[in-house]
């Protein structure tokens, strides 16, 4: 056994389009490290931002972090759906293992590093301002919950420079995803980044509860706005999903690294097993997203409605059933596996029963719109925009959540449009709304309405002529996944197909424009900022978060960053089998726990 | 659309069920369109005809009345449900005055091997089916897990190593009908696509005397190779080993 494990010069080589991706993630770092050299900024940085242990910051690291990665995991959809445009009865581009890739990290970076850091980064700024509180309840461990999600991301991105990432979908299910399958470390990557990252979203679950808890004053449960009530039910989810997690990959980690056969083919392991498991965490999860969304979309129809937000304890009801029912639907995400139909019923009539609260909640919104002088401001846009994109995703759902419809709709393009539905109409244009509903309140700045309401079209007409057409795409028959269509599949011979792939791309692009108008949106908003002041409540909200300023916190504490490097290193080593170093790092983790300081307070 | 143009029994009261319940939910869905375009209209600021109520924020009625609207929806979607989950259980055998013809099927690492233990004959990529008759197909895996699919006749179900699934479908008139892979099984995936050709019973015979007298062994050997991943052309084999159960016993359930 050598010294580097498995790791060789030849780990560092790849194919032409990937040498590329290596490139490119090189020469940002270098950059990004002689940039801050250059302005001088490193003890700035260190002091007020890498080591703080402010909410607020803590929250704008987490929104920048995932800014960068919402940025990786759209190359991956633009290349994905180029190559499908251009590979309908052609092979196209990309090769089938790098698009495999693709889709494996376009969907874990959208989920655990864009959706959840974004989730994360508003959650830190505004849930104590709502509960009237300064700080969280475990400022130093809010700050290790940042760093984990990190060191996550970075693990991920490093697969671009050294190896390579997981090739198995982002569930990585067995027996794929086991070293008779899957021989290289891309799944390895997969773990220690989901594994790391996972126990910083837990120990994140737990700090928020107790915030909300413990830290509201004089305020009661029943006078909280909805965000803290959503987020509350979010973080519920959150303590008991992401255990599962973290057992789940615990023991394909098990599999993969010691011999062990938990999933594999052989002696009696069984896949099926872990597709409960990692789907007993997956479908919480995705109300883990939505849910504190959905929160945001209260605060907003009310503010810009100019009147009170309708039947408050009927929204209070509808989230914590939602809370319940979600953790009895899993068996819905396979339907497919041949379970009896008592079985599968069941699990059917549970899932559509979500549609009941959820329905409430739409009814309650549109009657706070009623008698109420709506104002069209870019998240008001947003919110309408969800609840058109929401409804059709919500209705797609409650379709394939009947057991012998989803036998035809599973695993095709139809499941592919439904769940990009929630999670981009959803969850997406929700913290879009939240972002630019609070943006004035922590910088004093409104963000340019102009380029807002631009992104905002440009991101809708995308987004429909993205999914739409995959839809129909399903019902001609077309699976996920597909990295070519070959002419003899017969898929490409049905009228149309082409074409919608065409518009599909097409759609990506327009996507593509939105997401610059934004860009261009913050930039013009900060360069004109004295244009754009607009002091802490321009939207005239009633919220208790907007009643106080924000003060800034000093305590600072170098510990998250270290914490976060260590586990980076004990992720490395399990990855490549570097035993040595593994073990150091966890004996480095497990001192700097044991020796946790007070924290210091900046200059 | 293959969904909806279905050719079996079973793809059509699938694709009636989709119909259905897709109609029924519209009977929620569009209503809240029309409010949700009505009132961001109606109510905007600058309609100062419109009546303002910025304190109206509760009302026992209307709100009982749209915890009521989705649950009765839901209480009849859940009894097509119940109903339908039970009718189109792919385990459930179809009602038919002959026995289903028996194929078992294998999901090999880019490929399709299809079995017929009474016939003594085999195919590779090609699945040959008599129309009209009912087919209860078996199906296992020896690879990663992935999912038979033949959209025109019926919904799919998972193929996996050591599960002996079951699935229940019948052509209802001749005809080519793709079928596919619809899990993601690995590099080789998007080749992972047969034809099933539904002809006539005596075409079907045929077939048989044809490929059993013509085609090479599918011996123990044979199949061994055929485990490798690679992509293969259509092909037909006779064989005489029970090579079914002896793929699903390799993985010791």
């Amino acid at each position: 056994m050598s010294l580097f494990g498995l790791l060789t010069p030849q780990a560092f080589i790849h194919g032409p389009i990937e040498t590329g991706a290596q490139i490119i993630v090189i020469v940002a770092v270098l950059v990004t490290v002689l940039a801050i050299t250059y302005l001088g900024r490193w003890r700035w940085l260190w002091q007020q931002w890498l080591t703080s242990l402010d909410p607020k910051r803590i929250g704008i690291m987490y929104i920048l972090l995932s800014f960068v990665m919402f940025g990786r995991g759209f190359v991956d959809a633009l290349m994905m759906k180029s190559q499908q445009a251009l590979a309908v009865g052609a092979p196209g581009y990309i090769s089938p293992d790098h698009f495999a890739q693709l889709f494996t990290a376009h969907g874990v970076i959208m989920i655990f590093f864009a959706a959840m850091a974004f989730m994360f980064g508003i959650i830190n700024l505004v849930l104590p301002l709502q509960l009237g509180s300064k700080d969280v309840a475990f400022p130093l461990l809010n700050s290790i919950s940042f760093w984990l999600t990190a060191t996550g991301a970075l693990l991920l991105n490093l697969s671009l420079v050294v190896g390579q990432f997981a090739a198995t979908g982002w569930l990585a299910y067995p027996p794929l995803s086991e070293l008779a399958y899957s021989p290289g470390v891309g799944v390895d990557y997969y773990i220690w980044a989901l594994q790391i990252a996972g126990i910083g979203t837990l120990l994140s679950g737990i700090n928020f509860l107790t915030t909300i808890a413990t830290m509201r004053g004089h305020l009661r449960l029943m006078q909280m706005p909805m965000f803290t009530w959503t987020t509350l039910g979010s973080m519920l989810l959150v303590i008991f999903a992401f255990p599962i997690l973290t057992v789940t990959l615990a023991l394909l980690a098990l599999d993969r690294t010691l011999g062990f056969h938990f999933f594999t083919t052989d002696l009696g392991g069984n896949a099926m097993m872990y597709v409960n498991l990692i789907w007993a965490w997956g479908h919480p999860e995705v109300y883990i997203l939505v849910l504190p969304a959905f929160g945001i979309f209260s605060e907003v129809v009310a503010t810009f409605s100019q009147k009170k937000l309708f039947g408050y304890t009927s929204m209070v009801v509808a989230t914590m059933l939602i809370v319940v029912l979600s953790f009895m639907v899993w068996v819905h995400h396979f339907f497919t596996m041949g379970a009896g139909a008592d079985v599968n019923a069941f699990f059917g009539i549970m899932t559509m029963a979500i549609a009941i609260p959820t329905g409430v909640k739409v009814f309650n919104w549109l009657f706070t719109m009623f008698r109420g002088r709506i104002i069209f401001a870019t998240p008001m846009l947003w919110f309408i925009g969800f609840l058109t994109t929401f409804t059709i995703g919500g209705m797609t759902g409650v379709l394939m959540s009947i057991p012998a419809a989803d036998f035809q709709l599973h695993n095709s393009l139809f499941l592919v449009a439904h769940f990009h539905n929630m999670i981009i109409g959803g969850v997406v244009f929700g913290f879009f709304a939240g972002f630019t509903y609070w943006f004035p309140k922590f910088t004093g700045i409104m963000l340019n309405e102009r380029w807002g309401k631009a992104a905002f079209w440009a991101w809708i007409v995308g987004f429909l002529m993205a999914f739409m057409p995959l839809y129909a795409l399903g019902l001609m028959g077309v699976t996920r996944r597909l990295d070519h269509i070959d002419v003899a599949s017969g898929l490409y011979t049905q009228p149309w197909a082409h074409w919608l792939f065409d518009i599909a791309a097409a759609g990506a692009a327009v996507i593509a424009l939105a997401v610059l108008f934004q860009i261009i949106q913050i930039i013009v908003s900060i360069w004109n900022k004295h244009k754009h002041h607009v002091g802490e409540n321009p939207w005239r909200s009633q919220g208790p978060e907007w009643q106080e300023p924000a003060e800034p916190l000093h305590e600072r504490s170098a510990r998250g960053v270290a914490i976060g490097a260590v586990a980076a290193l004990f992720g490395f080593g399990l990855i490549w089998h570097i035993w040595w170093l593994a073990a150091l790092a966890l004996i480095g983790i497990l001192l700097s726990l044991i020796t946790l300081p007070k924290p210091e307070y900046a200059d | 659309m293959y969904l909806l143009q279905s050719s079996g029994i079973i793809a059509s009261q699938e694709a009636s069920l989709i119909i259905q319940a897709t109609l029924l939910m519209l009977i929620v869905v569009v209503p809240v369109f029309v409010l949700l375009f009505f009132f961001a209209y109606y109510y905007r600021a600058g309609n100062h005809k419109a009546r303002y109520s910025p304190n109206w924020e509760h009302a026992k009625m209307d709100e009982l009345i749209w915890w009521a609207i989705p649950l009765e929806i839901i209480l009849v979607l859940g009894a097509l449900t119940w109903g339908s989950t039970h009718a189109l259980d792919p385990r459930k055998p179809l009602p038919s005055t002959v026995p289903a013809l028996q194929v078992e099927v294998v999901a090999l690492p880019w490929k399709w091997l299809f079995l017929y233990p009474s016939l003594g004959v085999a195919s590779l990529n090609t699945l040959e089916i008599p129309a009209n008759i009912p087919v209860e197909f078996h199906i296992t895996a020896d690879a990663p897990m992935n999912s038979f699919w033949v959209p025109q006749l019926g919904g799919q179900i998972y193929a996996m190593t050591g599960m002996d699934n079951r699935l229940n479908l019948m052509a209802d008139k001749p005809g080519d009908y793709p079928g596919y892979s619809a899990n993601y099984s690995g590099a080789g995936f998007a080749g992972m696509h047969f034809v099933v050709h539904a002809v006539a019973q005596k075409d079907f015979e045929a077939w048989v005397a044809a490929t059993a007298s013509t085609s090479p062994v599918l011996d123990q050997a044979t199949y061994s190779a055929l485990r490798a991943p690679s992509t293969e052309q259509e092909r037909t084999y006779a064989y005489r080993i029970d090579l079914y159960h002896a793929i699903l016993k390799q993985f010791g359930h």
